[in-house]
């Protein structure tokens, strides 16, 4: 029984749950079985947003175990560490090069700059995916979520019709060239 | 056809297809989407209702009068809807009527942890909880039927992890449940009168649904290791199926009442059987009144927070629960903030530099009450901020305010207000004026002028409405604009009677003020004096960069809060 653990973890408003739900979608439309989990807290923006997104033969829980994830999406790197404990070990981090300095909080130490670094001593394969600068030279920061994805695209067995299709199905017509462009810079970084 | 849906989506889905006809409810996380969802569906008479009591009352009277109804509301949603779930019971239902119960193990978004199982226990009516959404589907049909072949409300609980988790659905069509008429009857209905004459039909209903919980096959046994054996329920069973998937389990889709007989064969074929269940120890403590005792349950599985896989093979297996990386790396806390342009920010600004006690309420606001903003100082829940700040008033504190959303105050709100004026004293409050429900989502309530459906509605004329329950002294006022919000509170707290300040603008996530072309305000480096006041906003668009605050372009709305605190006029448009 084989199932992949996807977590997709961002900034309130980044659009970390919207990006879950297309890979989520896609696996079912590509004839797996599915469970996509979001947490988020209390108002719409701001805080930390994290989604599990698992498919395979049989999915049962709802969220991946600690330490069985194998791909974590993280569109911004304080949120990468967060949840890099849920990285299996050896598994892979998408990060989006992206910073969002937190409200300051009694918590008065500096925002760790070298989280990339960091994770990559830990064993972890860290892919940088400069989504939010890709995304806002094709106009709108906010499709960095589906650049990520498609950069996560190409380490999964999803065709890529069924991707297409999904987008068509779920983003909103006036926004779907832009997110198909975005989809396919992940991809195929310049 | 399969599709992907989440908990909610699949009840509203179910509910469709159960032929329901009339849904009420108050939004609340993880609620919300039920109502929602089931109100896309043409046939559904479907609406928002001024707090959870209303829409129970409203939904008592719908399935009195032929049509199957169903009511949804958080946990605590249904501590406001108390008084009418205890008592319907008594007279038990003509139509089906469902009442949809969402709990939130962990607070995700919510001011306490509660079990609301035992609010089925208390007003004696069964309770079904679903384990996945296809499940979630199915069973809200069977509830219904259940509803009308007992003549009893029926529970239905649900877990945020349930109902945010999207998962494959069958979909089913429709069935029109027949109306059944309305028969006048003061000895079943009127019950306060002939509420002894009930008493015992109740205590006589509760042991026929024990007799169905004994073949109900959503309590169903599932073979495996005669070594292990495992009673669960809901998610958990998830987590249970997840690390061990080898159990025998025994997974109840009846809360209450619990089959007793088949869990006391059950438990006879193990040395010990574990009891796996999220929040209170509630299965395990109703297996003990039954004398079954050989189970371990609450000892090993905690009752603070959510459950998960980890937690669940932690209780098993003993194994210690893998930590994050904060003790190598400064994983900074990322509270929720408010947003850019956010109306609430004017408002707590003011009040921060007024120095005022501030009683909050329940909302997006509820965010006052943290860092930076640090403006409210008590909030307990839905409408409490208003008779919290009289109760101050009566202790003797004298720059009281209590500041209250336009929905929560409209839920919860007018009593304490009446009370204030009825008794004369002094209560200041600022109603949050933003123009819909925002924490959950934009929901539409009395005030908004439109109804769950998008029909126009009446919208309620709060200056009116206010100034009719006897307040003296109210001041409408643009909370953009801090020093006439300042200077309003003010005289608010000067006035010798209650007093009421409007501050008004919309929630800057309406499309409405999304739609609108925003001029970004930006920081002169040079005129910069480093002082810092501006961070003091709070505002997730106004960052440190380098040496100075800079602001987010994108992100800022041309609020022009954090200009209006700039002392050296470094801030502009």
């Amino acid at each position: 029984m084989t199932v992949t653990n996807v977590l997709i973890a961002g900034v309130g408003g980044q659009g970390a749950v919207l990006a879950s739900e297309l890979l989520a979608l896609a696996a079912a439309a590509a004839g797996k079985d599915v469970k996509q989990g979001e947490f988020h807290g209390v108002a719409q923006r701001g805080g930390a947003v994290f989604s599990h997104v698992r498919f395979g033969d049989r999915v049962h829980a709802p969220m991946a175990r600690r330490g069985a994830v194998d791909f974590l999406l993280a569109l911004e790197k304080l949120e990468a560490l967060r949840y890099a404990h849920f990285v299996k070990p050896g598994g892979t981090i998408f990060v989006n090069d992206f910073k969002v300095e937190p409200l300051r909080t009694a918590d008065e130490r500096p925002y760790p700059d070298d989280a990339i670094d960091f994770l990559r001593s830990k064993g972890f394969e860290v892919v940088v995916v400069a989504a939010t600068d890709t995304a806002m030279e094709l106009g709108n920061h906010r499709a960095a979520n589906v650049v990520l994805l498609g950069a996560l695209a190409e380490r999964l067995d999803i065709p890529a019709d069924v991707w297409q299709e999904t987008l068509r199905a779920r983003v909103p017509q006036g926004l779907l060239e832009l997110n198909t462009k975005a989809f396919a810079a992940g991809a195929t970084p310049p | 056809m399969t599709t992907l849906m989440s908990g909610n989506e699949a009840i509203a889905r179910g509910a469709w297809e159960a032929g329901v006809l009339f849904a009420a409810g108050y939004p609340g996380t993880p609620s919300t989407e039920v109502l929602e969802g089931i109100a896309r569906y043409d046939e559904v008479d479907a609406h928002w209702s001024t707090n959870e009591k209303v829409a129970f009352d409203e939904c008592v009277g719908a399935a009195l009068g032929g049509v199957r109804s169903l009511v949804t509301m958080k946990h605590v949603g249904l501590n406001v809807a108390a008084d009418p779930f205890m008592v319907f019971p008594y007279a038990g239902t003509n139509a089906g009527f469902v009442v949809l119960v969402a709990d939130d193990p962990g607070m995700y978004s919510s001011q306490n942890e509660q079990d609301s199982r035992y609010f089925a226990k208390m007003a004696k009516v069964p309770l079904l909880e679903p384990a996945d959404a296809a499940e979630a589907r199915a069973m809200i049909g069977l509830a219904f039927d259940l509803s009308e072949r007992y003549r009893t409300p029926v529970m239905f609980r649900t877990t945020t992890r349930l109902a945010h988790t999207r998962s494959p659905v069958e979909l089913g069509q429709r069935s029109e449940a027949p109306r059944t008429a309305f028969t006048r009857d003061v000895r079943q209905y009127a019950i306060p009168v002939f509420a002894r004459l009930r008493r015992p039909e109740l205590e006589a209903k509760l042991d026929e649904l024990r007799a169905f919980a004994e073949q109900f096959d959503g309590n169903r046994i599932e073979e495996g290791d005669p070594g292990l054996g495992i009673v669960t329920h809901g998610i958990p069973y998830q987590y249970v199926k997840e690390v061990a998937p080898r159990a025998t389990v025994f997974r109840l889709g009846m809360l209450y009442p619990l089959p007793e007989e088949r869990l006391r064969e059950f438990c006879a074929r193990f040395d010990t059987v574990y009891v796996v269940e999220e929040s209170e120890g509630f299965i395990q403590q109703e297996m003990a009144s039954f004398g079954i005792l050989n189970v371990t349950g609450k000892e090993r599985f905690t009752n603070i927070g959510e459950l998960s896989a980890d937690l669940v093979a932690s209780g098993l297996e003993g194994a210690p629960v893998p930590g994050d990386f904060s003790d190598e790396v400064a994983i900074l806390p990322r509270p929720p903030v408010l947003c850019p342009g956010c109306a609430h920010r004017g408002v707590f600004t003011a009040l921060r530099q007024l120095g005022a006690l501030v009683t909050g309420d329940i909302g997006c606001y509820t965010l006052g009450c943290l860092p930076p903003y640090n403006a409210i100082h008590t909030t307990f829940c839905m409408g409490a901020s208003i008779g919290n700040a009289t109760g101050f008033r009566r202790a003797g504190e004298e720059q009281v305010v209590a500041v209250i959303g336009d929905s929560t105050f409209l839920h919860g709100g007018l009593p304490s207000l009446a009370s204030a004026v009825y008794n004369q004293v002094a209560t200041t409050m600022v109603l949050l004026d933003n123009g819909t429900t925002g924490m959950t989502g934009h929901q539409e309530h009395p005030g908004t002028g439109h109804t769950l459906k998008g029909a126009p509605a009446p919208a309620v004329d709060y200056e009116q409405l206010i100034g009719a329950l006897g307040v003296r002294h109210v001041q409408v006022v643009d909370p953009w604009d801090l020093e006439a919000t300042k200077s309003a509170i003010e005289a608010g707290l000067a006035h010798p009677g209650p007093a009421v300040i409007i501050a008004r603008r919309h929630c800057q996530l309406l499309p409405v003020e999304k739609a609108k072309q925003h001029v970004p305000y930006r920081v002169i480096e040079e005129e910069c004096v480093l002082c810092e006041e501006c961070m003091e906003a709070g505002c997730p668009a106004l960052v440190w960069e380098g040496d100075y605050p800079t602001v987010r372009e994108w992100e800022c709305v041309g609020c022009s809060l954090c200009a209006q605190l700039c002392p050296a006029e470094a801030i502009v448009a």
